[in-house]
């Protein structure tokens, strides 16, 4: 669900094929029948918005039949914890949680916590109260946990307000009849899914999702993932061989770009951002987002490490080990607002690394104005970029609504280093470190990231040289020290692994984080990578062939965190710690030896027997059970329910997305409340009252011949021979209706934008009935752009801003648009 | 051992290396197509192919159009209802990489005059293309419609096999890049006792419309193909005609009439002095 | 449903300029007959003519095919090989001995020198005339489309027939009426004959004789027939006038050309459906 694997991930699919071929059952959920859906062993269309409708479905089913994985829920889960009397549900409250704001538009979770017990979220900053309101509420997840084990639980699950049955109340409409009318899938196709998944699921067989931005790019995205969890922990299938969720990252190293981060407001590690406001001193840092309970009761080592890691001897004991030094995050930093504080002139510059937003952003319209609101412009990479051309070449220049000589963007453009012109590691959705090595030199003028990056800071670090200015120091006593070779002085990129990996007091590699200590002693660039240089040897960089060792295969690569295959692998056993089936034997207590023992590193304490009672007063890992294997949860529980941590409520809920042609079936509450919007010219929305001039919903996807923003594959002809134009794809149905042609063009419109695009007719596109309409479908491939050997118009035009509230990604996936026979007016 | 787990069941890549002179030839088993387009691809790149246009067909995802001069694999897409007796009402998306038949009895060879196209040591057919003058006798021979003269350069080319690659002890760029084993290269009669089986395991599946194409000479007067197929509708749906032939086994025939014919014209212009004489 | 489509076979890439040969061909063969038949019969004005015909036709061939080739250059390739199942092979073969012996045999009659060895050649060109003819049928028939290869047993009678009238069609313009009886003769006999192959041919065609129904084919074919079977009548009831030869043979010769063209026409259309 959420993806459309043979299409994106070809060569990873190939292992799906496999199991395809040893017996496994696929099935494919997605608005279109597409490359993915050819190669399963059925498709299942739905309505583009309306996933949790679905998965809620699916809960309904299971807790209907009370067809759970009964031990593993009640002992590893918050299913049996009860909750406080005064929790409202969306059923009480038509659509709403209890604990909202409708003036500051948010909620307070206070309602939400366990009786008596005051969770936070697992890591990151809670909702602060008082003045630090607003701006400040943005920012990663961190908070003070409490002490472990919740004082009041129902092991039976039958206390009304237990979790359990507060799930079980909050999906009871969600039957299949509700999924059919809300999701346009016909009640039988949505049972054999239902039962497929019951049937492959318990002691002796696990299922697994995967998804990919066709969940996450809703304004209810996290939520689509959460629902997932709750249908996974129900059957048992988290921290099991053959279970789980993959979200399906690797592109260009995506899952790296969060772990070693591109985002702005977590640090290395998922450790949050500090606040300028907020965290005046480490230990307050630490005291507010470390857990007292749990894996992440050990940041202040993480941190510590980090600091020193950066700042090397010049982050000490007696100056809070530089941590004045770290960058402060005072709002909204993301990717988005930052685009709108160009747009009102609050962003001066700007860098693009191997990044497209005039294409590939939504509402790429608007960023390529707000492009032009820069003072310069750095862009790197492999062509001349749609975004690196703004300034004479895009439609808006085109039109007149932007003249080349009035944009005083200054644009550096400069040429990119390919992935096989360069050493470095890619990490992907296994959480697998995988090491490239350069076969070639780049040619001319062209040099990798890790070239630029340092050599920019060596040449500030030069003419900042003998500043006596206290914020030039930060940048000044940096660790800037990296081995360079060959003739343009490339920095090592193994160099920067080791010092990812981390070293002790006597600069020796650590091999892992449990290493690492808060006395200043260790220095570790991120500490989930720690132990990827173990003994000195680069072990991301290993090869060994699948057929020369274990089915898991630890010595392919390295994973993190400690090469940890499957996380929280103690739940593949039950809770006395034997495996749950022979079938599924994975990691599992040894009486003799006293160790967790098995096929994988286990994801638990290695001596904690699985009878071990935490003492009252223990902290960190020592207060989490030998039955709990959530470690990274304040309780060690996976949570059903979530008491803290997210925006938009403890249990997800079918919201329509922004723009929708239909009525929220279920609430009053038409869509997600916290969802971010911005009201401005640029982003206009199709708000229900114009439900007719935009009657179709629209969705963007990609295809296997192009890449993102087609940076890497419009320039190259062999690949736009392969699909040389940008297309829209429409049920003949549609077509009719709308008097288009195959092969002809079309307008598609939608309240902010138009773009154009030929037309090709098929039936994989399919009109669903949701509340008794047919509801249209619009297919739009976003890889087009204005530069490079196929040009097109590009699909982000049409989208606004709408975004997930929790980590401000733009709802893409469905949006409202209207669709004309012939091109577009100039 | 406690997981489901070991080599693939099929594909076994670990196919066997050909020896010297051992026919070998491609199995593409249509089944574990994903569509991707990595052949047409890695084809192009390693033999130098030029673009062949940039031409939005409207023909499903194939904007391809055919196999020519600069196409040597070409994905199919159909798009098309349920099989019989198949999947509730389940639709299919049919994909295939169509390539060079490399026919055991190739008409290209035998009507090229110059002797350009030749049998190799593997019994692929290749163009020897500093031989090839270009007069165009193959293009309509081949009953699969693959060959084809290149314009800016005047001689025909196809499909190689990857004749270098061979020599070198390597795959072909396609069997090599198809990331699902859909492609498969290997000696001739492993790959035809692979694909019976692959067959047969379809058909206890239950997924009847699954057929070999070109296995052997059952199903065409080519003598079998040393590239061949398993399709999972009729060949027509996957652009393959049905029953083809190599247009030489008539000859005989041929050269039979054109002799009466000649025998005719000798006797037409005796006949047009019978009698007056002068 | 949306799926790839288009028809299996690649259309011939030959230009205009072998629709010109089989015409050229054909004229070459029968007049090197027509020639030697004349002259063993003792009427030298027309063996004169018709031997000089069939060397025009000769030297005009090779360029044609020549500059049809992808690689011009490497027109002598074509004899690195002599390949029976390569009706392209024999015709090259074929051509080049025909070639060699009409250019003995015209050179010896337009210089009067070397006669006993040009009328050899003569012998040899007449030998060798009949299947320059005719093989170009076989060249077209042995590929892959339907609306040739089906055509295998009647073509080559078309062909022939098509030669007949354009030898004596070219021989009835060229040569003084009295002489030129043998030559009208042959024309009408040759038209004939082209035109019921020709019918024999579409017949047993069938549906796959559909190109011949169809524009740009369908002109030429009912052009071949009306002007073959027009200048056939002239030339018969009225060619003992030597204005009346001349036309009758101009419509016979443009008939032969226009069904020779019809045909070729026809094989493009028929590998590639419109």
């Amino acid at each position: 669900m959420g993806s459309n694997m043979a299409e994106c991930h070809p060569v990873g699919f190939q292992w799906v094929m496999e199991a395809r071929l040893k017996g496994a059952t696929v099935i494919h959920v997605d608005p279109r029948f597409a490359r993915t859906s050819a190669n399963a062993s059925f498709h299942v269309p739905i309505r583009a918005g309306s996933d949790i409708a679905f998965m809620g479905g699916i809960i309904h089913y299971i807790c209907e039949r009370d067809a759970i994985f009964r031990d593993y829920v009640v002992a590893y889960t918050n299913a049996a914890t009860i909750l406080q009397d005064d929790f409202k549900d969306t059923e009480d409250l038509d659509g709403l949680f209890s604990g909202w704001d409708p003036e500051k538009h948010s909620y307070d979770p206070g309602s939400w916590q366990y009786k008596d017990v005051e969770m936070h979220p697992s890591a990151g900053q809670r909702e602060a109260p008082g003045p630090s309101a607003g701006a400040d509420r943005f920012g990663g997840h961190g908070g003070l946990l409490a002490h472990g084990d919740p004082p009041h639980r129902d092991p039976t699950l039958q206390h009304p307000r237990c979790v359990y049955q507060i799930l079980k109340r909050h999906y009871q409409r969600y039957t299949p009849e509700l999924v059919e009318e809300t999701c346009g899938v016909p009640r039988a196709l949505f049972l054999k899914v239902a039962q497929a998944l019951v049937d492959n699921s318990g002691p002796d067989r696990t299922s697994s999702f995967v998804y990919s931005v066709g969940w996450t790019q809703h304004t209810v995205g996290v939520q689509y993932i959460r629902t997932a969890s709750i249908i996974q922990l129900l059957l048992g299938n988290i921290g099991r061989p053959g279970g789980g969720i993959l979200a399906l990252r690797g592109h260009a190293s995506i899952q790296g770009s969060t772990d070693i981060p591109t985002l702005y407001d977590i640090l290395p590690g998922y450790i949050p951002m500090p606040h300028a406001h907020e965290h005046p001193s480490l230990d307050e840092f630490v005291g507010r987002n470390a857990a007292r309970t749990g894996g992440w009761g050990r940041m202040k080592p993480y941190l510590v490490s980090l600091l020193k890691a950066w700042w090397g001897e010049h982050a000490r004991p007696d100056n809070d080990f530089a941590f004045s030094y770290l960058p402060r995050i005072s709002g909204d930093h993301s990717a988005y607002q930052s685009a709108l504080d160009m747009l009102d002139g609050k962003v001066k510059g700007y860098f693009l690394f191997g990044e497209n937003p005039a294409v590939g952003s939504a509402n790429s319209r608007l960023h390529r104005m707000a492009l032009a609101g820069l003072d310069w412009l750095v862009v790197r990479d492999l062509v001349e970029i749609e975004s690196a051309a703004f300034w004479y070449a895009s439609p808006e220049i085109e039109s007149g609504e932007l003249s080349t000589t009035d944009i005083k963007t200054e644009v550096f453009l400069l040429p990119a280093a390919a992935h096989t012109e360069k050493d470095g590691s890619f990490t992907n959705t296994q959480r697998l470190l995988q090491w490239h090595h350069a076969a070639v030199e780049p040619r001319g003028d062209a040099r990798s990231d890790l070239w630029f990056t340092y050599h920019l800071g060596r040449i500030i670090r030069e003419k900042l040289k003998g500043s006596a200015e206290p914020r030039d120091r930060p940048v000044l006593e940096l660790t800037w020290d990296y081995p360079l070779k060959g003739e343009h002085g490339e920095p090592s990129a193994e160099a920067v692994l080791k010092e990812v990996n981390g070293v002790d007091a006597q600069g020796k590699p650590v091999s892992g984080f449990l290493e690492l200590k808060d006395d200043g002693s260790t220095a570790c660039g991120c500490w989930i990578y720690s132990g990827s240089f173990r003994d000195g040897v680069n072990q991301t960089a290993r090869r060994k062939p699948g057929r020369e060792q274990t089915w898991v295969a630890p010595e392919w690569g390295w994973a993190w965190p400690a090469n940890r295959r499957l996380l929280y692998n103690r739940a593949s056993a039950d809770p006395q710690g034997r495996p749950w089936s022979e079938r599924k034997r994975y990691v599992f207590w040894d009486p003799q030896k006293r160790r967790w023992t098995g096929e994988d590193v286990p994801d638990f304490t290695p001596d904690k027997p699985p009878d071990y009672e935490p003492p009252a007063d223990a902290t960190g890992d020592a207060a989490l059970r030998g039955t709990s294997p959530f470690i990274m949860q304040a309780d060690g529980q996976g949570w059903l329910f979530t008491p803290a941590g997210l925006k938009d409520g403890p249990l997800p809920t079918h919201y329509e997305p922004h723009e929708s042609p239909v009525g929220n079936p279920l609430y009053g509450q038409q869509s997600n409340p916290t969802r971010q919007l911005y009201r401005r010219a640029l982003n206009s929305y199709n708000e229900n009252g114009a439900a007719e001039r935009y009657p179709f919903v629209m969705t963007t996807y990609r295809l296997t011949e192009h890449h993102t923003a087609g940076g890497m594959s419009r320039f190259l002809p062999v690949l736009c021979e392969l699909q040389p134009e940008m297309f829209c794809e429409v049920s003949p149905e549609l077509a009719r209706l709308r008097g288009l042609t195959n092969g002809g063009w079309a307008t598609i419109s939608s309240a902010r934008a138009a773009i154009e695009a030929r037309v090709l007719v098929t039936e994989r596109v399919k009109p669903l009935t949701v509340r008794g309409r047919a509801i249209h479908q619009v297919g739009l491939p976003y890889h087009w752009g204005y530069r490079g050997i196929s040009r097109g118009d590009a699909a982000n035009d049409l989208f606004p801003l709408a975004l997930d509230p929790n980590v401000h990604i733009q709802e893409v996936k469905a949006a409202t648009c209207d669709i004309r026979p012939g091109r577009r007016r100039r | 051992m406690a997981v489901v787990s070991g080599p693939p069941p099929y594909p076994d890549t670990r196919v066997a290396q050909p020896r010297p002179g051992q026919a070998v030839g491609f199995f593409t088993d249509s089944s574990i197509c994903i569509g991707c387009k990595a052949c047409e691809v890695a084809c192009k790149e390693w033999n130098h192919v030029p673009t062949d246009g940039f031409n939005f067909l409207g023909s499903s995802y194939d904007n391809t159009g055919e196999l020519g001069a600069n196409t040597w694999r070409h994905v199919t897409f159909a798009e098309r209802p349920a099989a019989p007796g198949g999947g509730d009402g389940q639709m299919r998306w049919l994909m295939n990489s169509d390539v060079c038949k490399h026919c055991a009895s190739a008409a290209c060879l035998e009507v090229c005059p110059t002797g350009a196209l030749m049998r190799t040591e593997f019994a692929t057919v290749v163009v020897q293309e500093d031989v090839c003058n270009g007069c165009g006798y193959c293009v309509p021979a081949c009953p699969f419609g693959v060959i084809d003269r290149r314009e800016e350069d005047g001689r025909a080319f196809k499909c190689t096999l990857c004749y270098d690659r061979l020599k070198g002890g390597m795959q072909p760029a396609c069997a090599q890049a198809c990331p699902t084993q859909s492609i498969q290269f290997g000696p001739i009669e492993e790959l035809r006792t692979r694909a019976r089986r692959r067959l047969e395991q379809l058909r206890q599946e239950g997924r009847k419309e699954a057929r070999l194409y070109g296995v052997d000479g059952s199903d065409n007067e080519v003598g079998g193909l040393h590239a061949f197929f398993l399709l999972m509708d009729e060949p027509g749906v996957y652009r393959l005609p049905t029953r083809p032939a190599t247009t030489t086994r008539d000859l005989p025939a041929m050269w039979k009439a054109a002799a009466a014919a000649a025998g005719a014209l000798a006797a037409g212009v005796l006949l047009a002095f019978a009698g007056k004489g002068r | 449903m949306s799926s790839s489509q288009g028809p299996f076979l690649k259309a011939p890439v030959w230009k205009p300029e072998i629709g010109a040969y089989l015409f050229s061909g054909g004229l070459a063969g029968a007049s090197a007959v027509l020639a030697f038949v004349a002259r063993s019969r003792g009427n030298h004005r027309l063996a004169r003519r018709a031997l000089l015909t069939a060397a025009a036709g000769a030297a005009v061939s090779p360029p044609l095919l020549i500059s049809d080739l992808g690689r011009p250059e490497r027109f002598h390739h074509m004899l690195r090989v002599f390949k029976v199942t390569s009706p392209m092979s024999v015709g090259t073969w074929l051509l080049s001995g025909f070639g060699a012996a009409i250019g003995v045999a015209a050179a010896s009659e337009v210089l009067g020198v070397l006669r006993p060895v040009g009328l050899a050649a003569e012998g040899a060109a007449a030998l060798l005339g009949p299947g320059l003819a005719t093989y170009t049928a076989v060249l077209l028939t042995d590929t892959a489309v339907p609306a040739w290869h089906q055509a295998h047993r009647e073509l080559p009678f078309v062909f022939a027939g098509s030669a007949a009238a354009s030898a004596g069609a070219a021989a009835a313009i060229l040569t003084p009426a009295e002489a030129a009886g043998p030559a009208r003769r042959l024309a009408v006999l040759g038209a004939v004959g082209e035109l019921a192959a020709a019918a024999a041919m579409k017949r047993r065609l069938g549906a796959l004789a559909q190109p011949y129904e169809r524009e740009p084919v369908r002109r030429l074919d009912r052009m071949a027939q009306s002007l073959s079977i027009t200048g056939a009548a002239i030339l018969g009831l009225l060619g003992r006038r030597r204005p009346a030869a001349a036309l009758g043979g101009a419509l016979v010769l443009a008939g032969s050309i226009c069904q020779r063209f019809a045909i070729f026409r026809a094989g493009f259309d028929s590998a590639r459906p419109r």
